[in-house]
């Protein structure tokens, strides 16, 4: 089992509503967010793109922030979700500065938090709450080894990228292009 | 043309653009890793050459200060740290893959070899001490007639926390600028300058500092070379670490670097040290002070650029 997330950059108006939904879920503090919405414009006028991308965790395979934490507080759960258990974080930052895209922060309590891909919700069967709230459904999530999921359907019909993938950390989350 | 915005959640204080999670804690420690891993290695290495006798300040002074440097150096870590209570978990698990976790472990061992090392000096220089425990007597003896013994394992941890100092950073391959495998030997030979740096100033004996003096002039040149190879491999990496270079030449840290690290803390005293070594007279803390002042920014200024560095954005 390897959990995933595919977003339609086509799809997404940039509403940020996965972002509301997902502070409401995980009782973000306010003035933190777990995921966030990047419009990225190319081109100049007239002959211009825009993307707009949703992004979080990418419970990256080859995980940086799970190898540099001392205590053994970032991990990884089933399906290769990367999970921060907070009654073992020291606080000590080395998994902020590892991530290449900037996906944790320090939450007010003193742990590091970050996307969980609502595994509390997954767990029962449910989407995360990002997912779920997307009033253009643009966000697929499933299992990547599952030949007949809804996600890898979308992944062998589309085209596809991810982010920075030359630092080496296999992410999980593809964005339809 | 190209431009990246956040349309929600980013844009705010407690997140972007500071996402900087190490502030000066963290340049303080490696700066006081790398003086005391320094000092432990002059120590040991000129104990293990049969020089003990010559070099005073360096073999037997000096180290009484570690300890302290040590202690100091792991609270700065402890205050770095957001979640403290749960600061002893670094010392239950055994993660070699963290560069946090076996760096706080090279520090647990390698504190109380530098707390032996210097105790078996104490008496020899405060000769009014007293141990006033017979145990205590009997246990200094011990260190005293197996020293040789504790001077091997100290250089190598010493060497090891050196390099340490610097890898804590390098490990990173989300941050551009820290990673590359030259940070490594260029904090350990950083760190030892300023050891030596410090060694200069403590001592009052010419031949000795003649010595210090000379080998501090081979270290700046060292550093000098590889800060140059440094840029010179940035420059022809990917287009991130192109960037992370440029923050240094031409970048927002252009100024403070070359000004405060390259030229005030090693050209000026390097020179400062030969025109010493020809004869003139150089008051010895000048040189020394600018170079221990520079090691410090260097490491502050290193932290604080390697954080904005990335690859994304
Ligand atoms: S995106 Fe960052 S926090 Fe998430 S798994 Fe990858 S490296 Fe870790
Ligand atoms: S901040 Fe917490 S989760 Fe991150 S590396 Fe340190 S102990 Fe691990």
């Amino acid at each position: 089992m390897r959990y995933g997330m595919a977003i339609d950059t086509r799809k997404c108006v940039g509403c940020s509503d996965c972002v509301v939904a997902c502070q409401t879920e995980n009782n973000v503090p306010l003035g933190f967010c777990r995921d966030w919405v990047v419009e990225v414009v190319d081109g100049t006028y007239p002959n211009v793109s825009i993307e707009l991308r949703s992004e979080r965790c990418n419970h990256c395979a080859n995980s940086p922030c799970v190898r540099c934490c001392p205590t053994g507080a970032s991990h990884f759960e089933d399906g290769g979700i990367v999970l921060v258990e907070h009654s073992k974080c020291i606080g000590c930052g080395a998994c902020i500065e590892a991530c290449p895209y900037d996906a944790r922060y320090s939450h007010p309590d003193g742990y590091v938090d970050k996307c969980t891909f609502c595994i509390h919700r997954v767990r029962e069967g449910n989407n995360p709450a990002c997912v779920s709230v997307c009033p253009t459904s643009c966000m697929y999530f499933g299992d990547l080894d599952d030949q007949n999921s809804k996600i890898v359907n979308v992944l062998k019909n589309r085209k596809f990228k991810s982010l920075a993938p030359e630092a080496g950390t296999k992410p999980q989350i593809f964005y339809l292009v | 043309m190209r431009e990246e915005l956040f349309v929600s959640g980013r844009n705010i204080p407690n997140i972007d653009p500071y996402l900087n999670i190490w502030h000066w804690q963290i340049p303080i420690y490696l700066f006081l890793g790398g003086v005391a891993a320094g000092i432990l290695f002059f120590s040991g290495i000129f104990t293990i050459l049969g020089k003990d006798h010559k070099m005073r300040t360096t073999v037997k002074v000096a180290p009484l200060l570690v300890p302290f440097l040590l202690v100091f150096g792991l609270f700065m870590l402890f205050l770095d740290l957001k979640h403290k209570l749960y600061f002893w978990q670094l010392y239950t698990t055994i993660r070699l893959e963290s560069p946090m976790g076996w760096g706080a472990w090279v520090l647990m061992i390698i504190t109380p070899i530098s707390i032996l090392w210097s105790a078996s000096y104490v008496r020899e220089i405060f000769p009014g001490w007293d141990w006033k425990f017979d145990i205590l007597k009997t246990f200094e003896s011990w260190l005293i007639k197996y020293r040789l013994w504790i001077a091997w394992p100290m250089t190598i941890y010493a060497v090891i926390l050196g390099i340490y100092t610097g890898i804590l950073l390098s490990a990173f391959n989300a941050r551009p600028l820290w990673n590359t495998s030259i940070l490594g030997p260029l904090f350990l030979v950083s760190g030892m300058s300023t050891a030596a740096a410090l060694i200069i100033m403590l001592s009052k004996d010419h031949k000795e500092r003649k010595i210090m003096g000379r080998i501090d002039i081979l270290l700046i040149l060292i550093e000098l070379f590889f800060i140059v190879h440094l840029l010179m491999g940035f420059l022809a990496g990917s287009e991130a670490q192109i960037n992370a270079a440029s923050l240094f030449l031409g970048g927002k840290f252009t100024a403070p670097f070359f000004t405060f690290v390259v030229f005030l803390g090693l050209i000026f005293p390097a020179i400062l040290e030969i025109f010493e070594l020809k004869g003139f007279k150089v008051p010895v803390y000048i040189p020394a002070i600018l170079v221990l002042l520079g090691g410090l920014i260097f490491r502050f200024i290193i932290v604080e650029a390697g954080q904005i560095t990335r690859f994304l954005y």
